[in-house]
């Protein structure tokens, strides 16, 4: 029997939720890493029982957390008796050191003035499409780092920091972090990643090199609106089967490219506001796709207290609310950029997760929604996984 | 033996409870202790002194003795205290958030 597991990162611990193909029924776990914040969890395509896992903390840093059974039990990788002994005898425990390549150089601090490029955590990890061994890490402040021996050590792929834009490169009020990371299902070396507040960028040869593709964006808090770099990309999502159309939630503006990001257009069409911070696309439907309006980047929940869903099914332009089970009145979350996600069941399910602690589920592609959970702590990211 | 007190989200992460001891060869210093128990807990590595500066990460302090040793530089000899057992090298979470 199939059915899904739900992997959500907190502010102060990461949950699992899981349920038969009916999505009516929760078991959710007890807090794993009770008291850290958890970035993202996300398990490999290749492996589902492998699981990779953020865990952070302003006292004590980045951890970096595995499980090899589906979740239900984790370490930090490489700390295995025989791992944690180098050929020169020096004890390893390497698996959260993220250091840049060379001397890290500067990028725009708030102000406008130079600040040095800091590791502070991992927001996303995003496990290989065809090697449970490898993963990328998207990092704050913004660079890529990968790992091909399951998560026991990091290697920047500092092409991407060291691109001649990057001292041009701007925190937005999160930190200056990589938060997505997409891998073309058709050509593993061809990338798509964001940046807030960098923009978006693609690599067509691994992570060696990389290109600004942020052709078409407006950003009016820039001197200049539609410079090469520099814009508050929140998030982009693509279907598998359409790698070379991409969505974007920026900081205002839906966009929408066709052609593998070299230029982008507006779909924002008839939403509410076009403010917001996830998308997601329908598993089985690749013009079908899903934002949450936000007020404004001043008042991070939604209009008049209403959580709605919005859904277009001509990839943009022209939407429509999903409200049934959701709060409509007195409600005042947000839902942050890593927070939505699908399943690949018949029925596509769709799932977000709110700043106030509330997880929802819709199994019907967003007609109707309720509730996994609603009193976790800050929801900070949603992942799901279809299992067999 | 060194007695070395963590607070708790090292402690969990370390999987030990309660106070640790490590082994330190010749002078006791902040830099010896740790250097000890990130050898015995690699997984340790990087949550108190960074990657690569070993820098003590900033919302982090060590005291012994009733003393705040969080600024004296690394190689500091410490208290004979510390060095015999008698009191513990404690590393403490400042307090943050009100």
């Amino acid at each position: 029997m199939s059915g899904v597991r739900v992997l959500i990162g907190t502010r102060k611990g990461a949950f699992i939720a899981t349920s038969d193909e009916k999505r009516e029924k929760w078991d959710i776990s007890e807090p794993l890493f009770a008291g850290w914040e958890m970035y993202h969890l996300k398990g490999s395509p290749v492996d589902p029982d492998r699981i990779y896992a953020s865990q952070s903390s302003g006292w004590f840093g980045q951890v970096i957390q595995r499980s090899d059974d589906g979740g239900k039990t984790w370490a930090t990788p490489g700390s295995k008796p025989e791992d944690l002994v180098s050929p020169q005898g020096w004890p390893q425990g390497e698996s959260n050191k993220f250091v840049y390549d060379g001397t890290p150089g500067t990028h725009q601090w708030y102000d406008g003035t130079q600040h040095p490029w800091e590791f502070k955590r991992v927001w996303h990890l995003e496990p290989s499409l065809s090697d449970p061994d490898t993963v990328y890490a998207g990092v704050e402040d913004a660079a890529m780092f990968k790992s091909t021996d399951a998560g026991k050590t990091w290697k920047e792929l500092s092409g991407l920091r060291c691109h001649e834009s990057g001292p041009k490169w701007q925190p937005g009020a999160g930190g200056m972090c990589l938060h997505t990371i997409l891998i073309d299902p058709a050509n593993h070396n061809r990338m798509f990643i964001a940046i807030s507040a960098a923009g978006a960028f693609r690599t067509d040869d691994g992570g060696e090199t990389w290109k600004p593709i942020n052709r078409g964006l407006k950003s009016q808090f820039m001197p200049d609106p539609e410079a090469e770099t520099g814009h508050c990309v929140h998030r982009i999502a693509f279907h598998p089967s359409k790698p070379d159309t991409l969505f974007m939630q920026k900081h205002w503006d839906v966009m929408r490219s066709d052609d593998a990001g070299d230029n982008w257009h507006e779909v924002s069409g008839n939403l509410p506001t076009d403010f917001g911070f996830p998308i997601d696309v329908h598993a089985h439907e690749p013009e079908t796709i899903y934002v949450v309006p936000i007020k404004s980047d001043s008042e991070h929940f939604p209009i008049d207290g209403k959580l709605q869903v919005w859904r277009s099914r001509t990839g943009g332009n022209e939407w429509e609310a999903l409200t049934k089970g959701l709060p409509q009145g007195n409600c005042y979350v947000n839902v942050l950029r890593d927070c939505m996600a699908v399943d690949t069941l018949d029925s596509c399910g769709v799932y977000f997760g709110t700043t106030g602690g509330q997880v929802f589920v819709s199994a019907d592609s967003g007609d109707s929604w309720s509730a996994i959970a609603e009193h976790l702590p800050a929801v900070t990211s949603v992942e799901v996984q279809t299992l067999s | 033996m060194i007695r070395v007190q963590l607070p708790y989200h090292l402690r969990t992460l370390a999987k030990v409870e309660g106070e640790v001891e490590v082994e330190v060869e010749g002078v006791v210093t902040q830099r010896s202790i740790l250097d000890a128990l990130e050898s015995k807990y690699p997984v340790l590595r990087g949550t108190i002194r960074n990657h690569g500066s070993v820098d003590r990460r900033p919302w982090l302090r060590f005291f012994a003795c009733g003393q705040d040793l969080s600024h004296d530089p690394p190689g500091t000899v410490l208290p004979e205290a510390v060095a015999n057992g008698t009191e513990p090298f404690i590393v403490l979470g400042a307090i943050a958030g009100g």
